[in-house]
């Protein structure tokens, strides 16, 4: 019964400027008991508001939150429950642990909200903080510990009277990289042990596919694509979610009677088969890094120029130039190819988008400052 | 002392990888200016209590403090800022609520409201509530017993309740201002999270903001405890009529009765360093409070708290708040500007009543009125001008510059903070009236002594402020860029801290400008200030002349305010 419901949510903010933002545009979701669920895009999309109207702490413009089978938003009904009677889990990216309260405190709160017994509120706190391998630091206050241990209260704070859901918001980005990496594994452990729905909030997307069962992508308030992380990654809807999920070249094509050449003046076709449905004229053809073969044999490839050549750790990067515009490569650091040479490359898996308008790039980076 | 300097000296040399380079003298010449200034002057309040000649004689202490009209102004002094501590917290934290965390409207209009008692003496609403409320003088018991025909009056404002009220009116703003800021700073997800964790707004307010703001409500009741306990102005106002006596102002009747005579000035010490005692208590008290509390809720994205909805105690709790508002920052103005204008006091207000006769007498005739506002415009500027520099230095020192003995030096600077005025003066008197071969008795030098003591600390504190944001890779990059020490002194952090220095002096030319606690105890003929000839004029009975010299004074604030105001604004651009 902790199925997440979202019906038409839409959320209007008034800028100080007197300009009017649509900040969450027609919401329509369904989040199933026991997902792990993550709300991924870039700052200013609408991700942590959507997550603060779960929460109840922002209200509605329209439609509809149900938790489960219990409505909690209704606009048209006026209906609103705060945020205590949601019976939720949440961490936030701040930790919001209690400086005034030491460990054992921090997580006892909701529990003397309850009015618990003593004895049961002790039990509870220390499996809590057993989970979160916190027992040593049950008097400690939070200002001595960690940002790691900081994050671990929070945790601990929030499984502790076993809620059904849990809004995590960014809970990782104030971490350090390494941690991160654990903390996740911590928290699908958690998610294994009880069994909870995770919404998860982030705008890293290498986090959003390591812990989510399904995720969706928002841009400008709107959702574009829902779906399992693979089906993301394999198949992105638009130039935006391509981008987003991970490294990319987009390379400014022109399709002519069929026939798709780089723009900037070379007259051999890249050997691309149109999406059906297709037209002729301006798109980008997108590609990853690593899937892109680069050689010195001219068969199947298309000719390119090595421009720049970057030792790194996991990989080889080239800088290719075709016609005018650059691409980048990485390969194995079997092939190592002298800088200014010609060389052929082949797109293992390139794909067809459509360009984007520059109003839309331009909305997007406003409502970053907002 | 000697012994400091020495030992210091020989540390440096004994290190000898440096040669006495310019933070090294920057270092001595803040520390001598800091004794000469402030340590002499309370050591030689302890040296004249405390010792007859070379020998340690209690006697005069131990009689001075067993006096019972001594002990009753102790007990006066306590009791006031008990309860001005009390009253003015609760409003402090009451508006502060409203104003962080509700949905009441006008919150601009609030807050600049709430400023304006910061801006004016204290003194100036004890007058002004005695033009409404003495006992049968006042135009509001006047008002009341003509209505009821009767010949008690409604209030008395020459009373400990009076005293307490009106101090309360000009001392809330410090807890409000301190909570206000700390509410604002606040992460809203504290709350929030414990929103989530299911506890309802008022558990949230009782378990959670309350505890992390404590320590800005105790930094706030410990300024108003203080500046209560030190408070000259509105006690001699309302009190000396009717025989109610604080520390201060005891401290006053003594100096001024024994009409300068070494003597009385002795007595004067020996009550001072019963009042150093109180504060120094009262300090120690705070400290207790405050160690408890020490962390940081300044955090997070800069997210709106979510604002409590106050519904149907909306409206009401606006009407409160504006009334009230109105009736501690509004009414004593107005009453002090119309009265300003009166024939004589106490006729009706009415149109045919008021002249200008006042002002031209103020200004154009009376020669004490025009040297007071020249002295306190020389004073306000001179004082702000040096203690600002010397604020800079010292910050420079302490916190750039960190030297051995930087303890030692901040202490000293921040001394002056939890010194009376009135202590201080009497220090002052006693350290340069020929003690030491300097007399500067009665000239305006020794006010402007007194002024640099009392207001280095703001200056430090508020240049400490600045300094602290120039990062020192800005000065080694010039460093490195191949300017000298003090080039980059000069091109570099000099420049970065300009807007704060102007803005640090205004924070000292606004108050000594209105200055009256120092400035009673060391004025001569011809060196009264704007605060003292006010006090003066309005001891003398000339009350319609006093309010008329209080509304220039009011102006000259309402100036300096708005041009504090407008560099701050500019500050971003500087």
């Amino acid at each position: 019964m902790s199925q997440i419901t979202l019906k038409n949510v839409t959320k209007e903010f008034m800028t100080r400027g007197g300009h009017r933002v649509v900040a969450v545009d027609n919401f329509n979701l369904t989040i199933k008991e026991g997902e792990c669920f993550s709300f991924l895009g870039p700052s200013g999309c609408g991700k942590t508001t959507t997550l603060r109207m779960i929460a109840g702490f922002e209200d509605l413009s329209e439609g509809e939150i149900w938790l489960g089978d219990k409505p909690v938003s209704i606009k048209s009904k006026n209906l609103y429950v705060p945020p205590e009677e949601r019976g939720l889990g949440m961490v936030f990216q701040s930790f919001a642990v209690w400086p005034h309260l030491n460990v054992f405190e921090n997580v006892a709160f909701p529990l003397r909200v309850m009015k618990l017994p003593k004895h049961e509120i002790r039990e509870r706190v220390l499996s809590a903080l057993s989970h979160t391998d916190l027992l040593s630091s049950e008097r400690v206050y939070p200002s001595d510990l960690s940002g790691g241990q900081q994050q671990r209260i929070a945790l601990a704070r929030s499984i502790v009277t076993n809620p059904r859901v849990m809004l995590l918001d960014e809970p990782l980005s104030n971490l350090d990289p390494k941690l991160r990496e654990s903390m996740r594994f911590e928290i699908k452990a958690l998610q294994k042990k009880f069994n909870f729905t995770i919404i998860f909030v982030t705008h890293d997307q290498s986090e959003a596919m390591a812990l989510s069962d399904r995720m969706l992508v928002m841009d400008l308030g709107k959702i574009v694509q829902v779906g399992a992380p693979d089906e993301l990654y394999q198949n992105p809807t638009n130039k935006f979610v391509y981008g987003f999920l991970g490294l990319s070249n987009f390379l400014k094509v022109e399709a002519v009677k069929g026939n798709v050449f780089p723009k900037g003046g070379a007259d051999m076709p890249i050997p691309f088969k149109l999406p059906v449905g297709v037209a002729d004229g301006d798109g980008l053809l997108a590609s990853r890094p690593n899937e892109i073969d680069i050689s010195m044999d001219a068969e199947g490839g298309y000719p390119a120029k090595i421009e720049k050549r970057l030792y790194m750790t996991f990989c080889i990067e080239y800088h290719i130039k075709i016609g005018k515009q650059s691409i980048r490569i990485h390969t194995s650091h079997a092939n190592v190819f002298p800088e200014g040479s010609d060389c052929f490359i082949h797109f293992k898996n390139p794909r067809w988008y459509a360009k984007e308008s520059q109003e839309i790039e331009l909305e997007r980076t406003e409502r970053q400052v907002l | 002392m000697k012994y400091f300097l020495t030992h210091m000296f020989q540390r440096k040399s004994s290190m000898g990888d440096r040669r006495f380079g310019l933070d090294q003298g920057l270092f001595i010449l803040s520390l001598v200016i800091l004794i000469v200034t402030v340590l002499f002057p309370i050591l030689m309040i302890v040296i004249r209590t405390f010792f007859k000649g070379t020998q340690l004689d209690w006697r005069l202490f131990t009689q001075v403090v067993l006096a019972p009209e001594n002990l009753s102004a102790i007990i006066n002094t306590v009791r006031i800022a008990f309860m001005v501590t009390v009253f003015g917290t609760l409003l402090g934290l009451f508006y502060a609520w409203l104003i962080g965390r509700s949905d009441i409207p006008l919150k601009g209009v609030m807050k600049a409201l709430f400023t304006i008692p910061y801006m004016f003496p204290p003194f100036f609403g004890a007058m002004a509530w005695s033009l409404m409320l003495a006992p049968r003088s006042g135009y509001v018991n006047k008002l009341f017993m003509q209505i009821t025909g009767g010949t008690s009056p409604l209030l008395n404002i020459n009373t400990i309740g009076g005293i307490v009220f009106v101090e309360t009116c000009y001392y809330f703003p410090f807890v409000f201002l301190q909570v206000v800021s700390a509410l604002e700073r606040m992460d809203p997800t504290l709350e929030e999270s414990a929103r989530i964790a299911g506890a309802g707004q008022w558990y949230v307010i009782r378990k959670i903001t309350l505890p992390l703001v404590l320590p800005a409500i105790a930094a706030g009741a410990m300024l108003i405890l203080i500046s209560s306990l030190s408070h000259f102005g509105v006690p001699a106002i309302l009190g000396f009529s009717n025989n109610i006596f604080t520390l201060p102002t005891k401290i006053y009747q003594l100096i001024n009765r024994s009409a300068g005579s070494f003597q009385g000035i002795r007595e004067g010490a020996s009550l001072s360093i019963l009042l150093v005692v109180v504060v120094v208590a009262a300090l120690y008290l705070q400290r207790l409070v405050l160690k408890t509390g020490h962390y940081d809720i300044i955090k997070g994205k800069s997210m709106r708290p979510m604002l409590i909805k106050l519904r149907g105690a909306k409206i009401p709790m606006l009407s409160i708040s504006l009334v009230s508002l109105f009736v501690i920052v509004v009414v004593p103005l107005f009453m002090i500007f119309i009265v300003g204008f009166l024939k004589a006091y106490g006729l009706p207000l009415k149109l045919e009543n008021l002249t200008m006769r006042n002002y031209q007498y103020i200004l154009g005739q009376s020669k004490m009125v025009q040297d007071s506002i020249v002295n306190s415009l020389f004073l306000s500027v001179s004082s702000g001008i040096i203690t600002m520099f010397l604020g800079v230095m010292i910050a420079y020192v302490v916190i750039k510059v960190k030297p051995k003995g930087k303890g030692f030096l901040e202490i000293l600077s921040l001394l002056p903070y939890s010194i009376p005025g009135i202590v201080l003066a009497i220090g002052v008197i006693l350290v340069w009236s020929g003690a030491f071969g300097v007399n500067l008795y009665n000239t305006i030098w020794i006010i402007l002594i007194a002024y640099i003591a009392r207001y280095v600390s703001f200056a430090m504190k508020s240049a400490s402020a600045s300094l602290e944001q120039v990062h020192y890779s800005l000065e080694e990059a010039a460093r490195s860029c191949g300017a000298t020490h003090l080039e980059s002194l000069r091109d570099i952090t000099l420049p970065l801290i300009r807007p704060g220095m102007v803005a640090g002096f205004f924070l000292i030319f606004l108050p000594a400008m209105r200055e009256l606690t120092t400035s009673v105890l060391l004025y001569g003929p011809f060196t009264r200030t704007l605060g003292v000839a006010i006090y003066a004029i309005n001891s003398e009975g000339n009350t319609v002349q006093a309010s008329a010299l209080a509304t220039v004074a009011i102006g000259i604030i309402v100036a300096g305010n708005l041009a504090l105001r407008f560099i701050t604004k500019e500050r971003k651009g500087l």
